[in-house]
């Protein structure tokens, strides 16, 4: 019989962990219960990007969107729409905003904002089925690769296409190619880095989860373009679902003989392998990852030698990011003018974020280069919710640096967003609110560095030690006059003479936030004051009695109950049982807590 | 499996997309079985099935077949609507399995409208 209805159910890693296997296991019952498994197909799908309202599943033909599924509601759902036709209401989206309930994945600003070309088979096929691939015209880009064309002319549509690295560093792809191609050796590697470490990026995870075919095929391009006939998936182990679905989809493709020998009767034999990473951040940098897949210690070397002269066992190699290969079947298929049509000047086409923080879309989002940050943020991502007031976005993680009010209509291509002090990156995006101390902040990532830097040079090992110290003095009240001095001085000795990206980096994020919240570390240093409220130490616990509403939110928010208040009297936090954990402070609606 | 060649990946394609056509491709003929619990009661169900059989012997990807809830005109059911592109819809009434099947070859696949069983144009 004829399928009449597919539920496109979101199986990414997100929906996943709110219960969408739950769900799964409901609609089959509820189905055969009426008698429509024959007709209604379930479908599980990758990562669909709006994480944040999830379980989620899109219903066509329709092109309904529901969210935030229950297993309970799963039996009325499936007789009032897909036996009786009555879309169920009450699972519609609805805008933060007006409250309005949009019911069709198009009209859903999240989504209608969005330009899909890396993404464009997220939450519509089966990640697991190659077939389904095939069907959204998968491995034409290649047959075209494999069959009209030469490396060089492959080289030249990369170029032309202006595509530039995924991964961070934004280096032109076809250039990269160039140089391995024309490297000496008949053994080469083809690459792909599927280590995300930054704090709070999932666009690559995604990607593989939703799509993983893209990727291999990217990867047998570049093969034949560099003239590589193995290829490495680097993937840390803590992306199970990706290196599973990636595994299967490894499979397929050897079977159909689009991965082996003579791929397409084309004379290219290209094969490809996982390697798992255990998930370290500098296994991310180029060197340590190919010493990694070598089975030593990872940790960088010095450059040049460059991976395309001498990379994975001294044989030339190309390593790319996941996002930047799942780029190139349809630069193949569609040519390289057409991708440049798409962006700016100097970075074309698209770009995926991880969008989180104090926004009130949560998600994985693909905009073309030269969005404006605030329409990323505004229109896509719904603005700052519970009226809070923006205060930065941060890009580009601990390597990274963050952007405030004044220069949201920065448009997101890789030149302008460095001129304002922050970098394109992998494509983390972190909006932070009013909430948000930014010392605290650059602590945060400093952390974060000092416990991956390897350790194998003193300007990052001992270096980031020392500005951690200091960042760590002054969120706990006993900061110095100098100490931010100092910190600059630190930050511009280590970026000068760190070994590799992680250390050269490191200081942006202080950097950053000194250039435009210096203020705010002069409070912490001088006034002995955290304006944000966050630094616990310098914060009193007491209620204003003068701000106090008397509205009892703190009350019902502290979990150590160490808040007196009865209706029409002022909260009184007793000292002696609380634990400083900031929830009667971030929920007072009147900022009435020191 | 062997290897394929370009042409296998071609039939391949063109079959698969067979599969995936409820999820993108256009949608020239839209057919609602009304699903009530009249409608199923008075049969719309099997009605449903001998649908949904035709369907799968058709190669045309462009055409829906949906439910609704009843419309009111519990009395004629089972019905069924048809709309093609830029016509007006017809409901068909008290149908059955001959009258569907009637229904799908003559009118969705070559476009004349069974008016014997059709309530009224629009
Ligand atoms: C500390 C550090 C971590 C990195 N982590 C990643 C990563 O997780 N994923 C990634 O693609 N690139 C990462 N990079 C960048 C890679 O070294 C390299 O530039 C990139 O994989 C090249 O691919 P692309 O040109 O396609 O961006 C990292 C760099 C450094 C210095």
């Amino acid at each position: 019989m004829t399928i009449r209805m597919d539920l496109l159910l979101c199986g990414g890693t997100a929906c996943r962990a709110s219960g969408s296997e739950d769900i799964r296991e409901a609609l089959k019952k509820e189905l055969a219960r009426h008698k429509l498994e024959n007709e209604i197909r379930i479908i599980e799908t990758g990562c669909n990007g709006f994480c944040a309202q999830g379980p989620l599943m899109i219903v066509q033909p329709e092109n309904i969107f529901y969210q935030k599924l229950t297993v309970d509601i799963i039996p009325h759902l499936v007789e009032e729409h897909f036996l009786k036709g009555r879309p169920v209401k009450k699972l519609f989206y609805k805008e933060p905003a007006s409250e309005e309930t949009i019911p069709t994945m198009e009209d859903i600003p999240f989504y209608s904002k969005q330009k899909l070309i890396v993404l464009k088979n997220r939450g519509v096929i089966d990640p697991e089925n190659i077939n389904e691939y095939i069907a959204r015209d998968g491995y034409v880009g290649l047959s075209k690769a494999l069959l009209e064309m030469t490396p060089e002319e492959i080289i030249q549509e990369v170029k032309l296409a202006g595509l530039r690295g995924r991964g961070g560093a934004g280096f032109p792809t076809g250039l990269k190619w160039e140089f391995a191609r024309r490297a000496e050796g008949d053994v080469k590697y083809a690459l792909c880095n599927a280590d995300e470490g930054d704090p709070g990026a999932f666009m690559d995870r995604s990607v593989l989860e939703a799509d993983p075919h893209a990727v291999l095929e990217g990867m047998i391009i570049a093969g034949k373009a560099i003239g590589a006939h193995q290829g490495y998936i680097y993937c840390r182990a803590e992306y199970p679902l990706a290196i599973k679905r990636l595994n299967i989809a490894i499979v397929q493709a050897r079977d159909y003989g689009l991965l082996g020998k003579d791929i397409l009767g084309s004379g290219h034999d290209f094969d490809v392998e996982i390697y798992q990473g255990a998930g370290a951040f500098v296994c991310g940098e180029e060197t340590a990852l190919m010493h990694s897949i070598e089975g030593k210690r990872g940790m960088p070397r010095p450059r040049p030698p460059f991976p395309a002269q001498q990379g994975l066992w001294k044989k030339p190699t190309v390593l790319n990011n996941v996002e930047t290969y799942a780029n190139i079947a349809q630069i193949m298929q569609n040519g390289g003018a057409w991708y440049a049509s798409i962006g700016t000047e100097a970075s074309k086409g698209t770009k995926v974020f991880a969008l989180t923080g104090a926004v009130n879309n949560i998600g994985l989002v693909e905009v073309p280069m030269g969005i404006s940050l605030r329409e990323i943020i505004y229109e896509i991502g719904g603005g700052i919710p519970k009226k809070r007031k923006f205060k930065a976005v941060q890009l580009g993680g601990p390597s990274g640096g963050c952007v405030p009010e004044q220069y949201l209509d920065t448009p997101v291509d890789y030149e302008s967003i460095i001129k304002v002090g922050a970098i394109m990156g992998s494509g983390g995006m972190i909006v932070m609110n009013d909430q948000t101390c930014m010392v605290d902040m650059a602590r945060f990532f400093m952390d974060f560095i000092q416990d991956e830097s390897c350790g194998k040079c003193t300007p990052c090992r001992e270096g980031t030690m020392r500005m951690l110290e200091i960042l760590k003095k002054i969120t706990q009240g006993r900061g110095e006059p100098g100490d931010i001095e100092l910190l600059e001085e630190l930050s511009d000795m280590i970026k000068d003479s760190a070994l590799c990206g992680l250390g050269q980096t490191a200081p942006n994020p202080v950097l950053s936030t000194l250039k435009y919240f210096r203020e705010e570390y002069e409070a912490h240093i001088i006034d002995k004051r955290c304006p944000a409220k966050r630094c616990a130490a310098l914060l009193h616990f007491e209620v204003d009695e003068g701000k106090c509403i008397k509205c009892g939110i703190c009350f019902r928010h502290c979990p150590a109950g160490a808040i007196r208040w009865q209706k029409k009297e002022t909260a009184f936090i007793m000292k002696d049982k609380c634990v400083q954990c900031l929830s009667c402070i971030t929920n007072c609606p009147s900022d009435a807590i020191f | 499996m062997a290897k394929l060649t370009i042409e296998d990946l071609k039939k391949i394609r063109e079959s698969a997309k067979k599969g995936t056509a409820l999820r993108e491709g256009e949608t020239n003929v839209k057919i609602t079985v009304h699903m009530g619990t009249c409608g199923i009661a008075a049969g719309a169900r099997e009605v449903m099935d001998v649908l949904l059989e035709e369907m799968a012997q058709t190669d045309r990807q462009d055409i829906r077949v949906v439910t609704a809830g009843c419309m009111g005109m519990c009395s004629s059911e089972p019905n069924v609507t048809v709309e093609m592109q830029d016509k007006d819809p017809v409901i068909y009434q008290h149908m059955d399995k001959n009258k569907m099947r009637q229904v799908f070859k003559r009118h969705v696949l070559l476009g004349q409208v069974q008016s014997d069983f059709a309530l009224a144009r629009g």
